[in-house]
């Protein structure tokens, strides 16, 4: 504790917290405020009809009594693991989320984990090799990966890799005969390592690659421009010429002096992207008929399943604080006057 | 090596460089001795940072540098850049002029201060921490061991300026180059710095290079002056020569512009 890294951790970490309870009341505030109503949207069209019904089904769901105490009983539910019943699916929220939520994890953790490397690679290499063709090559790559549309290139991608060259499996997150393997941490790729099940493993590899490719195609080109000019930007310090006087070798300056602050920017820029790329799974899991929370979001939005969709909404901003809370940890960890302020 | 001995430490013979096709030094001659100060003076834009980059190959991006800079019987840009990069920081240093952007910010004084000890000197952790401890209480910092841990934020400037110095002589060159080391400090601060460069230069025999256009630190310091313009060395002397009886119009017009007369406030 007495670190001021470890006090800044600390810190981060309770106004994570705090910003946990935030979000439950805004994802309850703002599904309260659809217009839209759920008794119209879950009960058949003779049964809306009908007051008694219609008067039992609220108090069912507790959407007969005041807000602040549906919010408190919302609250109470969830400190024991209880979202709420989906009306669309009959089952516990928490089980249909327990099923999607690591689906999309494994998808967009993917993503993230390709676009950082090759991203921050390719943004790394085109700045030390500035001015020369593989630069050039790298500044019009990035360039498309930023322009075509993520949903478009799924699209493209499915059919060209799928259908015509059937390089790629089909949909879904493994071979149709095969059974998923035991669940620990509901990523298959890591599920199948854990239990030694070579072939599950390999075809959850190539299910996965195609959509997570082309998810992460936008955030690579986004994170080559942004690496590229924070690590030109760092190039031309004062510290990093003083560190070549120094007469340190080129990979020493490299990664401890020029890597670590271009970082910094990088960083920020990372964590705004892997936001959008989140999106941008709802998008491409429809298209890959990928059972994520994107296609479940969409399912329980267009039917005003309002359990479903508060759940939907804690995960998915659990996930945006998550990321925010690396982003800032990284910072600390990264640079030690962003410790004491 | 005793300061007494006149022995040319690094000679610059017609250096010309131009970057982006641009010339900026037309043929720059300069001779530095150990044991000396050579004080380099000349207006903003005169090549004076661009001479000093050349001699460690530290030119910015786009450039090309011809002439000679011979130093221990070597011509330092014909050197290959592994061999280069064993001259400096081993036995040319060169020390910036703003402290508040040439130490890294993120990376604690030990480690900015051993680093190249270790490499340059195949020594190890605990002996470099030793000699780093060693040097920082030579620049004079209060508290070496704890200085050691701390970052470069939390130094005044000037403390951030001998800590820069202590990094230049880590490895005990022979050649020390100091671009305007004292511009961006104030003024007690600059005195307390200059003194010290002139102890080190009279104590460890080293030829400094200091790079300046305040003649009147120029005047306070160094043996020998030089003046540039326009990417040329338009006079060169001993300090008393030059200030008292300047041969070139340039630099009487710079001493002219003085506003107490150089050599009245010498040492
Ligand atoms: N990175 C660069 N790219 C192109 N030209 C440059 C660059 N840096 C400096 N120059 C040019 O080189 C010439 C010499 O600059 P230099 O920095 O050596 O001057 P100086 O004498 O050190 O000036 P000052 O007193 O302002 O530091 C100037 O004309 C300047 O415009
Ligand atoms: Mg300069």
């Amino acid at each position: 504790m007495r670190s001021p890294l470890a006090r800044f951790l600390v810190r981060r970490i309770l106004t994570a917290l705090l910003l946990a309870v935030g979000i439950t009341l805004i994802t309850f505030v703002l599904t309260n405020l659809v217009p839209g109503d759920p008794v119209a949207a879950n009960l058949g069209q003779r049964a809306v009809g009908d007051p008694a019904i219609v008067a039992q089904w609220r108090a069912d769901h507790g959407l007969d009594r005041p807000l602040p105490q549906q919010y408190l009983m919302h609250l109470e539910g969830l400190l024991h693991g209880d979202l709420g019943t989906s009306q669309q699916s009959h089952r516990p929220v928490l089980d249909d989320l327990a099923e999607s939520v690591p689906a999309t994890l494994e998808l967009a953790g993917a993503a993230i984990l390709v676009s950082l490397i090759l991203g921050v690679g390719f943004g790394v290499v085109a700045a030390l090799r500035r001015d020369r063709l593989s630069d050039h090559v790298l500044r019009v790559l990035s360039l498309i990966g930023i322009s075509v549309p993520t949903f478009w290139l799924a699209l493209v991608a499915f059919y060209v890799f799928f259908f015509r060259l059937q390089v790629t499996p089909g949909s879904g997150r493994i071979d149709p005969g095969m059974t998923p393997p035991p669940q620990v941490t509901g990523l298959y790729t890591v599920d199948a390592l854990l239990s030694g099940r070579w072939d599950v493993f390999s075809s959850a590899i190539g299910h996965l690659a195609a959509p997570a490719l082309v998810l992460a195609l936008y955030t690579i080109g986004l994170l080559t421009r942004f690496t590229r000019s924070a690590v030109l930007e760092v190039l031309g310090q004062d510290y990093v010429r003083a560190a070549r006087a120094k007469g340190l070798p080129g990979r020493v300056v490299l990664f401890r002096y020029v890597l670590r602050p271009a970082l910094v920017p990088v960083i920020t820029v990372a964590g705004l992207a892997f936001g959008s790329l989140l999106s941008g799974t709802v998008l491409v899991e429809a298209v890959f008929a990928w059972p994520g929370v994107g296609q479940y979001a969409y399912k329980s939005a267009t039917t005003l399943d309002l359990p479903a969709v508060m759940g939907v909404g804690l995960v998915v901003g659990v996930v945006y604080l998550v990321i925010n809370l690396v982003v800032d940890v990284l910072y600390g960890v990264i640079d030690p006057r962003v410790r004491v302020s | 090596m005793t300061a007494a001995q006149k022995t040319a430490a690094l000679t610059i013979e017609g250096l010309r460089v131009s970057i982006g096709g641009h010339d900026v030094l037309h043929g720059v001659d300069l001779t530095l001795e150990a044991g000396r100060v050579h004080g380099l003076a000349g207006e903003s834009g005169s090549g004076k940072t661009m001479t000093g980059l050349a001699v460690l190959g530290l030119l910015p991006h786009g450039s090309r540098a011809s002439g000679r800079i011979a130093f221990g019987g070597r011509d330092l840009l014909e050197m290959p850049a592994r061999e280069l990069n064993e001259v400096r920081g081993a036995k040319i240093a060169m020390v910036f002029q703003d402290p508040a952007t040439s130490l890294h910010p993120m990376l604690t004084v030990e480690r900015q201060l051993t680093e190249h000890m270790r490499h340059h000197l195949g020594i190890g952790r605990k002996d470099a921490r030793e000699r780093a401890a060693a040097l920082l209480a030579k620049v004079r910092i209060p508290g070496p061991e704890e200085a050691l841990k701390r970052y470069p934020h939390q130094f005044s400037g000037g403390m951030r300026q001998r800590i820069a110095i202590a990094v230049a002589l880590a490895c005990e060159p022979e050649v020390l180059i100091a671009d305007e080391p004292t511009t961006a400090l104030d003024v007690t601060v600059q005195a307390g710095i200059l003194r010290l460069l002139r102890g080190l230069c009279d104590d460890l025999g080293l030829a400094v290079l200091l790079v300046t256009h305040d003649l009147g630190v120029m005047s306070a310091v160094a043996d020998e002056v030089s003046v540039m313009k326009d990417g040329l060395v338009v006079e060169t002397g001993p300090r008393g020569r030059v200030l008292r009886e300047p041969r070139h119009p340039y630099t009487r017009s710079l001493l002219d512009a003085l506003p107490v007369p150089p050599g009245e406030n010498s040492p």
